[in-house]
């Protein structure tokens, strides 16, 4: 199988690093959607492995904890036939006060290929492309961006509807530190989709609507008539600043529940990027109904982190 | 127009001096200006001599065309005692290239708590007196210190700077941190504290003067209180009336300073705000950082940036824009910051002190991290093509720079 197949024939992908879909064309990302797409027929093979970048190495550095993406990045790396190496910051040279420029250029010299960067300052991964020559791919930086998820995300709701063009997809939550709600809102726009934004409006950054996007605080009202809910997860960690009073009343204002999606379309899929917090952003009726899809998202991801991961690293340096 | 200087001061300002001379000067094309005063620089000595220290800070005023320099009270530790303030000044005389007029911090170690002995550090050489960096949340002891600080004649210089509303924010709030995805620092953090210092100021009387003033709100609040009889003072700085929060695009860590780069609007106040005389004096806040210190993520960079040595060539922008003329420009970057730190300099009327700034404003050159004079190069004017510099600059009659080269 060649993963270029389906692709539009005179587009070819040139980056080297994956670092924000703010920087990526609407053909760039319908290239790794497509490519995506063969990739995931990969992993439903008895044998699931291709070797598309066997002798290739890539490094998982992981300054924040994650179990999901960090996961999903090395299967996808594994599937891939590529090496691939987890560094974490715990009991690393980091917590001995080592810089990540320093960190990454050790990393490097070990001629790895491809570094993929979980990290806790906006701007990081951008930041690392600008000095290293492995490539550099975003796997969440501060509450900027997380393009993999943003990927997954669409490819998902593409599954589903077959269309990003006109698609209502309402983001729900703490916007303002979601590096989720980020990506998605890049990604959705460049694809036509109609994108709202809704929490409460201590969690919804200033100027927001500078990026296409409507703004509600009223879930009854935003959830209205729309094709996909995708709930963001309330980090309790950077609920300090006065936000919202209590969990009890974000999830009476904001968890959604049965009634809650009753009022969006009737074929309307229930999107999370986990973890979930049962009970605060979602009931545990909605999260394992019928129109949840929140595992497919699951599956989708090392699909689309395949296909980043083959794009980047394959890309002539 | 000739000027004569004898000794250490200014002789004879005549039409034509026909006396014989030592040695004649010619200044054809160029501005001969009082010496230029800086009023707010950071010079890191004692404690952070990495970045920058009293020698190279004082090399970059005098190439920057500075007679003059007022270090702020945040070194390590802080200079909030007399024998700091002997040290700062016996080092400059040491030293012989610009005069520092030190400033000491107003409460000890700029906690906020408790007032620092303002007589003794007046004896120690002290003009005036700032907790920069660190506002005084404290309502009640600004208000103390902005009383007895009458008693000694110095100003008390405010960083506006409301906690709360700061938080951990690291650049302007707006629609480019939204997509940084960087936490917001609102105008009101800076214009809720100048409306507080106003009514501060009003209270007590005391000389109030604001610190780098960057928002459209806070220079309408002091306009206002100007109009009312306020004999407040401000300052404001070049990256104000020249860069928006854009520059932070790209996550550039040069652009990072507090208070921080605002939008266009702002921008456009701070000029106007120049022009109608709400903004008193032109200061730089030159912060050096080590090129290790900025080179990193986003958020943990320090914020701060130098401007010694870019200060005259931006401001002389705002000649060319016609915001200022050209001696309104000099008012606010001799005379005023003189006036405000009651230092008897800033005119070269006969007799005064001949402190003397000579400026070609039409030479054109390219800011370059190699020939800063200061020790650290974190400027987010790099690779900027400007206009005007200066070419010769005396210190109490002496001639320290030569054709743009220091000659000390």
């Amino acid at each position: 199988m060649s993963p270029k197949e389906g692709a539009k024939k005179e587009f070819r992908w040139t980056k080297k690093d994956l670092l924000s879909l703010e920087e990526l064309s609407r053909e760039e990302i319908e290239l790794i959607l497509t490519t995506a797409e063969s990739f995931k027929e990969v992993s439903s093979r008895e044998v699931k492995k291709v070797p598309a970048l066997r002798g290739k190495t890539i490094a998982n550095l992981f300054f924040e904890s994650s179990t999901r993406t960090r996961t999903s990045f090395e299967i996808a790396a594994k599937r891939l036939s590529a090496d691939i190496v987890n560094f974490s910051s715990q009991g690393s040279s980091t917590s001995k006060g080592e810089s990540l420029r320093d960190t990454a250029k050790n990393i490097e010299a070990m001629h790895v290929d491809t570094i993929v960067m979980r990290h806790s300052s906006s701007g990081s991964a951008e930041y690392l492309a600008r000095f290293v020559r492995a490539g550099v791919i975003n796997a969440g930086d501060g509450i900027h961006e997380h393009p993999t998820q943003g990927l997954l995300d669409i490819f998902t709701i593409r599954e589903k509807k077959k269309t990003l063009e006109g698609i209502k997809v309402c983001l729900v939550g703490d916007i303002l530190h979601s590096r989720v709600a980020r990506s998605n809102i890049w990604g959705l726009k460049k694809l036509g989709a109609k994108v709202r934004v809704c929490g409460p409006p201590t969690l919804i950054p200033s100027k927001i609507e500078s990026l296409g996007v409507e703004v509600f605080y009223d879930l009854d009202k935003a959830v209205r008539d729309q094709d996909v809910l995708n709930i963001l997860r309330i980090q309790l960690e950077r609920q300090q600043g006065a936000f919202f009073p209590s969990i009890r009343e974000y999830a009476a204002e904001y968890g959604i529940t049965m009634e809650q999606l009753k009022k969006a379309k009737p074929d309307a899929i229930i999107m999370h990027p986990g973890p979930i917090n049962r009970g605060v952003e979602l009931s545990a009726e909605v999260a394992d109904g019928p129109q949840s899809v929140i595992l497919d998202q699951v599956t989708n991801g090392v699909a689309v982190r395949m296909a980043v991961l083959f794009h980047t690293t394959m890309v002539e340096r | 127009m000739d000027l004569l200087i004898e000794n250490d001061h200014v002789k004879k300002v005549a039409k034509k001096i026909p006396e014989k001379v030592d040695r004649e000067i010619d200044a054809k094309g160029k501005v001969v200006s009082p010496g230029l005063i800086d009023i707010h620089v950071h010079l890191r000595q004692p404690g952070y001599e990495y970045k920058e220290t009293i020698e190279t800070g004082l090399r970059a005023a005098l190439k920057g065309g500075f007679t003059g320099v007022c270090p702020m009270a945040n070194t390590n530790p802080i200079a909030d005692r007399r024998s700091d303030m002997e040290f700062e000044v016996s080092e400059a005389r040491r030293l012989g290239l610009a005069n520092l007029w030190p400033i000491g911090a107003v409460t000890l170690k700029q906690e906020g708590k408790e007032l620092t002995e303002f007589g003794e550090l007046k004896k120690g050489g002290a003009v005036a007196l700032s907790d920069d960096g660190r506002p005084i949340s404290d309502s009640n002891i600004l208000r103390r210190a902005l009383e007895y600080s009458k008693k000694f004649g110095l100003p008390i210089l405010v960083h506006c700077q409301d906690e709360g509303l700061f938080g951990c924010g690291c650049m302007n709030e707006g629609f480019v941190s939204t997509k940084l995805g960087l936490p917001g620092i609102p105008v009101e953090a800076e214009s809720v504290e100048v409306a507080r210092d106003l009514q501060l100021a009003d209270l007590t009387g005391g000389q109030l003067h604001f610190c780098h003033i960057s928002s459209r709100k806070s220079l309408d609040l002091i306009r206002q209180a100007k109009a009312q009889g306020s004999r407040v003072t401000a300052e404001t700085c070049p990256h104000y009336f020249h860069l928006t929060d854009e520059v932070v695009l790209g996550y550039n860590t040069n652009a990072k300073m507090n208070p921080p780069l605002r939008a266009k609007e702002d921008v456009e106040a701070v000029k106007k705000a120049l022009k109608d005389g709400t903004v008193d004096a032109i200061a730089t806040d030159h912060a050096p950082h080590a090129q290790g210190e900025k080179d990193v993520e986003f958020d943990k960079a320090p914020f701060g940036i130098i401007g010694l040595e870019t200060s005259l060539a931006l401001s002389l922008k705002l000649v060319e824009e016609k915001v200022l003329t050209m001696t309104e420009l000099i008012r606010k970057m001799s005379l005023n910051p003189a006036g405000i730190i009651q230092v008897d300099r800033g005119h070269l009327s006969e007799g005064a002190v001949a402190d003397v700034t000579v400026f070609d404003a039409g030479i054109e050159w390219v800011t370059e991290k190699e020939k800063f004079e200061s020790k650290s190069k974190n400027s987010p004017f790099l690779g900027w093509k400007m206009k005007g510099r200066a070419t010769d600059v005396f210190v109490g009659g002496k001639h320290v720079l030569q054709d743009g080269k220091i000659i000390f």
